[in-house]
């Protein structure tokens, strides 16, 4: 049992990267990873949405009637969301600040639904649990990534600490302006895609 | 197949539980969040009154301590430039107050595009040895994609500029979000406001003439000219006389 729940942890950081292979949760990866900062404390509350949902979905998974499945698990992430967002005004007003509606649209991410859906509802809820924590983490993965090259080349920052001086402060670097703009994630995932494949060829998809 | 009945208590079921745990964050964190945001708002005035550097790392103790040494906070109403006297300081919210019918108008035409105008706004008295030293003015008004908000310190002649800063917009990373850098926020202090009694401030297209040749023009942000006329725009109303123009004449004739 306990290899099987390493496996649900770890699966979906390479194997079955949410955003790498499933291609969700784009939305969201391209508005809140121009600074490491926002992107750290963004995976956090995933992480924590998609734990604690899944983990309510599967405790109630043989009661949810079929025909309203979907819907009760919208409340459920929704509610899980609302309370995400209360609690990082409450303890790290900054950051809320940066994240503002992105916060509030993890209710849209389709990673959330797509595990709750897909895993909660036929596994029972600590395994459900990992697998949350797992795809969260997966999702954290590629947003720190991301998030890592936009600070750097965006700004000449890594967690808002000035790595490369900037040309308008006396130093050398230029910023590169594309890495400041959502665009840029969409290179960037593109080619975290692609590295990926070429260790795990398996993932290439057929024409 | 289960029945319509179990199917509907289910969700009233969901809804009741659900809706108990976001009522119960949302109050048990109120205060927490009300705290934060007081807390905000003093470190911008400070920081705007040059009271406060980026660099220091305050307690919230320490921040609310040096506010309430330093700053004394006035509600003024804006059509007659008096000091309210009937308001609790403490609990007024321009920002509120600029939503609610009763405490504010549609305000005229504009290029800040300030749709509403509060009857009522906020000044903080920035106090040195018992006297005034410097006045900070809430602003807003629309740059390209936003609303900006922020702050303006004016020195006691109430003419010269002694700092700008935003605390909140939506402008473009990079170029119009350049409000934000302190490079540029530095060439604020020492520029005049006023020419002839009429708001002159403005952000030119490229770089202004030094300070002492141009003293109403400040530099552009490259790659952001609608967000540096937003800036012009914003600054022009609310030093204008829909903004804090008539409380800026009460103040220089008595």
């Amino acid at each position: 049992m306990a290899a099987k729940n390493k496996e649900i942890l770890l699966d979906p950081l390479f194997n079955n990267n949410p955003i790498a292979l499933q291609v969700l949760g784009i939305c969201s990866a391209l508005a809140v990873t121009t600074k490491l900062e926002t992107s750290l404390v963004m995976s956090l509350a995933v992480i924590a949405v998609v734990a604690l949902s899944n983990v309510s979905v599967s405790l109630i998974r043989n009661y949810i009637p079929a025909s309203i499945r979907i819907i009760v698990q919208l409340t459920i992430i929704a509610s899980l969301v609302i309370v995400t967002d209360q609690v990082l005004k409450a303890f790290v007003y900054d950051i809320s600040k940066q994240l503002s509606v992105f916060v509030g649209l993890i209710i849209t991410n389709c990673i959330v639904m797509g595990r709750a859906e897909a895993f909660a509802m036929q596994n029972p809820p600590l395994p459900s649990f990992i697998d949350g924590i797992g795809n969260g983490l997966g999702y954290g993965l590629v947003l720190l990534v991301v998030g890592f090259f936009r600070e750097l080349f965006g700004a000449g920052k890594l967690f808002g600490m000035q790595v490369l001086p900037l040309a308008s402060e006396g130093g050398w670097y230029t910023p590169n302006g594309l890495m400041v703009l959502a665009p840029s994630a969409f290179f960037l995932i593109g080619g975290f895609i692609w590295v990926l494949r070429i260790y795990k060829p398996e993932q290439i998809e057929e024409d | 197949m289960r029945s319509n009945g179990y199917i509907f208590g289910f969700a009233a079921l969901v809804c009741a539980v659900c809706g108990v745990v976001v009522a119960g964050s949302a109050v048990s964190l109120k205060d927490r969040q009300d705290a934060n945001q007081r807390l905000d708002k003093q470190k911008k005035v400070l920081s705007v009154a040059g009271l406060l550097t980026a660099e220091e790392d305050l307690e919230p103790a320490d921040v609310q301590k040096r506010f309430t040494d330093n700053i004394q906070v006035k509600v003024v109403d804006l059509k007659s430039g008096q000091v309210a006297k009937d308001v609790d300081v403490a609990t007024f919210d321009q920002q509120k107050a600029a939503k609610d019918p009763a405490t504010s108008a549609a305000a005229p035409a504009n290029k800040a595009k300030v749709q509403r105008l509060p009857k009522r706004a906020n000044v903080y008295l920035v106090m040195k040895a018992g006297a005034v030293d410097k006045y900070v003015f809430p602003v807003e008004g629309k740059g390209l994609w936003s609303t900006l908000y922020g702050y303006l310190a004016l020195e006691k002649d109430l003419n010269t500029i002694a700092g700008l800063t935003f605390y909140q917009h939506g402008e473009t990373p990079g170029l119009g979000g350049e409000v934000d850098n302190a490079k540029w926020k530095g060439l604020w202090p020492g520029r005049k406001a006023f020419k002839d009694g009429k708001p002159a401030i403005r952000v030119v297209k490229g770089a202004a003439p030094p300070a002492d040749k141009a003293p109403h023009k400040v530099d552009g942000l490259s790659g952001a000219t609608l967000t540096s006329n937003g800036v012009t725009y914003l600054l022009q109303f609310w030093l204008g006389e829909n903004g804090f123009g008539p409380y800026l004449n009460h103040l220089k004739k008595g």
